[in-house]
């Protein structure tokens, strides 16, 4: 079978300034309380993430980076060891998503199904050791403003005149940099054999 | 490795070609659909911009929110009325049939088989566990996640691994002709308290003998219902006279092409050479009423038994779990299951909300008075038709029972049929999780005679005294 690629899914790499939140273990119900599961949609999960620690008893809490104008814009999360831990509900990476994270770098490992669900969203997750993730957190803290490149070809992050290797399950870099990570895309892309299959099977010409 | 089964000839039946993970493009026959697990794979839809697939093989129906007392819309519940109203709009914008209010509604377990939808040789599948039910005809319905909702809606098609996806098949046989006064949720509840809820992992269940050949579609449908409560994802029955009698005439089966169906579902039937997997039979003569004492199906005892406590009483049932079980269902090992007191009871549900079920409970209520609250809820609008014209909603009702309209009602706590405070439940639903119906409630799963002569007596009672007086 000839190799297929989605090309208007591929993601060879992700370009954007970071926003730091390098607590170690940061479960699901911190990233999107479970209050918010009762919601029928996704839609506005976007303004759930982190709410609790982003307003306290009404008020806006300024220095929380998702509340900070110095990231405002920012697309690369960089976060803690074990990142997204906890139930394995997806509202989580959706919120996160819609916040407009588009990739993550977390330090050591990624809860494994926080880390496949954020996959299957088109969101690449990649680890670094805890002191290497400390120097970016400490660069971008130093230089909102100056640009991340997470390259998923070579496995490298480039932050000022930094570079460092980064990890990602093989299974989840390949899919991305073939586009392949969307489900509906590559199932809809063989809609043309799943027709000529669906006019051959039987039962659906009964009358 | 199967070999000829049912199971195996679906399954090929249906791969519609390899994907490049190694998965493989699975075309599903029929999406069967509620309001609970849809919304927001639609809503991933619209933000896509892509179309449904298949409107034409897509059925939605209401049943997990509506309420069974006062249906007016719209409905006190704030959420149950957004969640009703985003599958109305939704089902109408993409064309979908829609069984609503009035036009046919119910539990979708029971209203899609009862239209003629499900056929033997189908694939099918819905964003609920108890899809297995429709195995009953013959076919492999599977129970999916809504992220395959989504899947599905845009391609009627799912991704599903070889490996992981494709079970391995276990034949239950059942042999022997069932006792009077023991019905087919007694053998299900039996076969899960012998094979455990564990039994089943892995394993599409084929049931299969002469107590299955000569039952009902309408008991054939409460075994697959539970086979998900034994761990088989996919639980199947081959298909025969009883199933092609059943479809005959029914608003969604073939018509014109009815003879032709036939001939095609006669062969999907597992070959007489066929090879399983691993088989195990049961001696349904040997089966008595049952109750679950416990929270996890197969934490079941005959009626007339104690709440086990000895090696040989549990079975394969693990004696940590069951001792958790008896703490929170206060229970002491050694008691007597007829002593268990009960003030709810609930008749109705996927699992025992069909005709055939309420006229179990009818002939037990007939001449008698409940002495707890007790819910009769007919599984659909064609189901509550049928039982009024038969007079069965008087029996209940003289009986001191509350006769109300299809819904998932008090099986899950999703309705305001939901329980408040500390209530012991004898019901026919499926599931006697914690929780369950109400945050503080106990269930005991049972038969539909079962939960009758209990509302009867108060507390956990063996069904065949009422029954011998017929």
């Amino acid at each position: 079978m000839k190799k297929l690629v989605i090309k208007e899914n591929m993601i060879v790499g992700i370009k954007g300034t970071g926003i730091p939140k390098p607590q170690p273990n940061l479960n699901t119900d911190d990233i999107l309380p479970a209050r918010f599961l009762k919601e029928i949609t996704f839609s506005n999960m976007g303004n759930y993430v982190f709410i609790d620690e982003r307003y306290k008893d009404g008020k806006e809490v300024k220095e929380h980076p998702f509340n900070d104008p110095n990231y405002k814009g920012a697309n690369i999360l960089l976060a803690g060891e074990n990142f997204g831990c906890g139930s394995s509900r997806e509202h989580a990476p959706q919120g996160l998503h819609r916040f407009g994270i588009d990739a993550i770098v977390a330090g050591e490992s990624m809860a494994e199904i926080f880390w496949g669900n954020c996959a299957s969203l088109g969101v690449p997750g990649v680890t670094v050791s805890n002191e290497e993730l400390a120097k970016v957190v400490d660069y971008v803290t130093q230089n909102p403003k100056s640009q991340l490149d997470i390259d998923l070809k070579k496995k490298m992050l480039t932050y000022g005149n930094q570079k460092v290797k980064f990890n990602i399950p093989e299974g989840q870099r390949e899919s991305f940099v073939t586009g392949l990570w969307d489900v509906v895309t590559v199932l809809k892309h063989y809609e043309p054999r799943t027709d000529a299959f669906a006019n051959k099977l039987d039962y659906l010409s009964f009358l | 490795m199967s070999k000829g089964t049912l199971y195996d000839k679906v399954w090929k039946k249906h791969v519609v070609g390899k994907l490049p993970d190694g998965r493989v493009q699975f075309f599903i026959g029929r999406h069967l659909m509620h309001e609970v697990t849809s919304p927001q794979a639609f809503e991933e839809l619209r933000e896509r911009k892509i179309k449904v697939k298949r409107p034409d093989l897509t059925y939605a129906i209401l049943d997990h929110v509506i309420p069974t007392k006062c249906r007016t819309r719209p409905f006190k519940d704030k959420k149950a009325e957004l969640m009703t109203a985003t599958l109305e709009s939704n089902v109408k914008q993409a064309k979908i049939t829609y069984f609503g209010p009035g036009k046919g509604q119910g539990v979708c377990h029971v209203v899609f088989p009862e239209k003629g939808i499900i056929w033997p040789g189908q694939t099918g599948a819905c964003g609920d566990s108890h899809t297995a039910t429709h195995g009953a005809f013959g076919s492999i319905y599977l129970g999916i996640g809504t992220t395959q909702v989504r899947d599905l809606l845009a391609t009627q098609t799912l991704a599903l691994d070889p490996k992981k996806d494709k079970l391995k098949v276990k034949r239950i046989n059942f042999e022997g002709n069932l006792q009077a006064g023991v019905s087919a949720k007694d053998l299900i509840l039996y076969t899960i308290n012998k094979l455990t809820v564990k039994g089943g992992n892995g394993f599409a269940y084929e049931l299969s003998g002469s107590t299955v050949d000569n039952m009902s579609m309408e008991e054939r449908m409460t075994m697959c219902n539970m086979g998900i409560e034994g761990g088989a994802r996919v639980c199947y029955v081959n298909p025969d006279d009883t199933t092609f009698k059943y479809l005959l005439g029914r608003e969604f089966a073939p018509k014109q092409d009815f003879r032709k169906a036939v001939q095609s579902w006669r062969k999907v039937a597992s070959n007489k050479d066929a090879e399983y997997d691993s088989e195990v039979t049961i001696n349904s003569s040997a089966v008595e009423p049952m109750v679950t004492w416990g929270t996890s199906p197969d934490q079941a005892v005959a009626v007339n038994q104690i709440v086990p406590c000895t090696k040989d009483g549990l079975g394969l049932i693990d004696p940590y779990e069951a001792l958790d079980s008896c703490s929170y269902m206060n229970l002491i090992p050694g008691q007597n299951v007829n002593d268990i007191e009960i003030n709810v009871a609930f008749i109705g549900s996927c699992t025992n909300g069909r005709l055939s079920d309420l006229e179990d409970a009818a002939k037990v209520l007939e001449g008698n008075k409940v002495k707890v609250k007790t819910l009769v809820v007919p599984g659909s609008e064609q189901v509550k038709y049928e039982a009024e014209m038969l007079g069965l909603d008087l029996i209940f009702k003289r009986a001191g029972a509350e006769w109300r309209n299809p819904g998932c009602s008090m099986c899950l706590a999703m309705s305001p049929d939901t329980l408040e405070g500390y209530n012991v439940t004898a019901s026919t639903s499926n599931r006697p999780f914690k929780g369950r119906q109400g945050q503080e409630t106990r269930t005991h799963l049972m038969s539909p005679a079962g939960v009758a002569s209990s509302a009867i007596e108060g507390r956990i009672a063996d069904p065949r005294p009422y029954l011998m007086r017929w």
